[in-house]
């Protein structure tokens, strides 16, 4: 049990150092994030519309979470193989399970904190007051549809699993679907309707539904006063996003294996593409 | 639990290719072509073989980093592919790239290595400084990014990743290509040392005679992926009427990978 803690803690120690060894590209990707996601919520300040701003707010900050999230469960191969580290990650006495989680569990972390200094750096751009928001509701959806995320994550990790040249190119495709179907920043009606089916299948459509419930936008009063609703109201989109979540994360476990097995029997974990 | 460390039956690898993205031709390039060869523990076996010849497929299939398309492999007793965990606790790898996190310090990686086979910090740290100070490695340099070491200290950290685990079985898959002489010199004394000291058997690939000769019991030549001879430095030079090892290695490899592209051309 001792072992496999410090298996998992391996991967958190790795990718923290990684972090701090990288530390310039940190600030340059959460200036960026908040740069854009200040640009977007700025369309809803020109509007003079407190609803489309906060709608546009939420979709930045749970974007934020959850792509982060995302994307570094699924190019986590992508990184191992350029730096040329996958052989011996793999050939370490460790499971694919404690591997994974040992990803995540950093993931989880780093992605809220970036979602945290995006929030603080939009409080520079937009007068923003989350009274009468229910925050406890909205976090409880966040770690929740987290765990969806982590399943998309490692399903999507695959990729670079098992195409060297073209795996971390399919992996940014499918995250840039995922914000095209999700209504982060649009409501779904808005697509055209042969895509809105998809929106179905995608974690952060029912987050960010139950986050702008939660939030209270829906129910503003005239005067802008937020009136978020109780957790109960989200009841479906929660229940939904736990078997998504209960679903993601074995369906990924499962489908990573059977992609590593492939690898290993054509040669594909050799390459550094 | 069989006193051999490694017994490899009749392996086959091939690697098979696709051309074009629809419906395109498939080719196929055998990389092994049913080797078979065995070393006893506490053995050094040198593999020697052209650039492409399957040292590296062998060595990979070894490290339980492929599946073989045929024949067996048992490593330290357990069955490869079935019992690739019991086997990954027990082997550890150079390979010629050092392959590392470049940015991360020699610290770094291997405290990373350390946790993922399960040891404490303290005791890890311990041990990494002290096999990289008998390797000659700078350890003021121990806390520094690897993407700042010359190739040799580089080289010398991923030798230190793979003995920190302290495994009975080190697969060494020219560990000494590119190191200036002082590097090389140091890394095979030390490598002599862990036999001495330990008993660790050793798989060692190399284009390097000299480094055969010096530290393998046994050597196996390989050729377009199969074994062409094997014996002792001295049975090899025998079988090829004399001469150095360079020598019995042109001829002996070069002989039969004629004979083998002439016997292909016949079957074919």
């Amino acid at each position: 049990m001792i072992s496999r803690f410090k298996q998992t803690w391996a991967f958190v120690y790795r990718d923290y150092q990684l972090t701090r060894r990288y530390w310039s590209w940190v600030v340059v990707f959460t200036v960026y994030a908040v740069v854009s996601g200040a640009s977007v919520a700025l369309i809803g300040v020109a509007s003079n519309d407190r609803k489309l701003t906060l709608t546009l707010t939420i979709g930045v900050l749970f974007w934020s979470v959850l792509s982060v999230l995302f994307n570094e469960i699924a190019m986590s191969i992508a990184f191992e193989r350029w730096e040329g580290t996958l052989e011996y990650t793999f050939m370490a006495p460790v499971s694919r399970l404690i591997h994974l989680t040992g990803v995540s569990l950093y993931a989880a972390a780093y992605s809220t904190l970036r979602a945290i200094a995006v929030l603080g750096g939009l409080f520079l751009f937009l007068d923003l007051d989350f009274t009468g928001a229910n925050l406890f509701g909205l976090l409880i959806v966040l770690v929740v549809s987290s765990l969806a995320f982590v399943g998309l994550g490692l399903i999507a990790a695959i990729l670079p699993v098992m195409s060297p040249e073209r795996g971390a190119e399919a992996t940014n495709i499918f995250q840039s679907i995922l914000l095209l179907v999700s209504g982060v920043y649009y409501p779904i009606s808005v697509l055209p309707k042969w895509v809105q089916p998809f929106a179905a299948l995608s974690p952060a459509t029912y987050a960010l539904n139950a986050s702008r419930k939660l939030l209270g936008v829906e129910t503003m009063t005239p005067d802008g006063k937020l009136i978020g609703q109780p957790l109960a109201s989200v009841q479906s989109e929660l229940v939904t996003l736990a078997a998504l979540g209960l679903l993601l994360v074995p369906l990924g476990l499962w489908v990573f294996g059977m992609a590593e097995r492939w690898a290993k029997r054509t040669g594909k974990l050799k390459r550094t593409g | 639990m069989s006193c051999l460390a490694i017994r490899v039956s009749q392996v086959k690898k091939v690697f098979r290719k696709r051309t074009g993205w629809w419906r395109g031709q498939s080719t196929e390039e055998w990389a092994l072509k049913g080797v078979s060869f065995h070393l006893k523990q506490g053995e050094a076996y040198g593999l020697l073989g052209p650039n492409g010849s399957g040292k590296s497929t062998l060595i990979r299939v070894l490290s339980t980093l492929l599946v073989p398309d045929g024949g067996e492999v048992e490593v330290l007793g357990y069955k490869l592919p079935e019992q690739e965990a019991q086997v990954r606790e027990r082997i550890g790898r150079v390979s010629v790239d050092a392959a590392f996190y470049k940015k991360l310090s020699a610290r770094e990686n291997l405290l990373y290595s350390a946790f993922l086979y399960g040891f404490d910090k303290a005791e890890a740290e311990k041990r990494a400084r002290e096999i990289l100070g008998r390797l000659g490695f700078p350890l003021r340099r121990f806390s520094d990014p690897l993407e700042e070491a010359s190739r040799g200290m580089q080289q010398k950290v991923a030798i230190a990743r793979a003995l920190l685990l302290q495994p009975p079985l080190l697969l060494l898959d020219e560990p000494t290509t590119g190191l200036d002489p002082k590097s090389k010199r140091e890394v095979q004394e030390f490598i002599e040392e862990l036999r001495r000291e330990s008993g660790t058997t050793i798989l060692l690939t190399t284009h390097d005679m000299f480094e055969a000769e010096r530290l393998c019991d046994r050597i196996g030549m390989l050729a377009h992926g199969s074994l062409v001879a094997e014996g002792s430095a001295e049975d090899l030079v025998r079988l090829a009427g004399g001469g150095t090892l360079e020598d019995a290695f042109i001829k002996l490899s070069g002989e039969k990978l004629t004979g083998e592209e002439e016997a292909t051309a016949e079957g074919a």
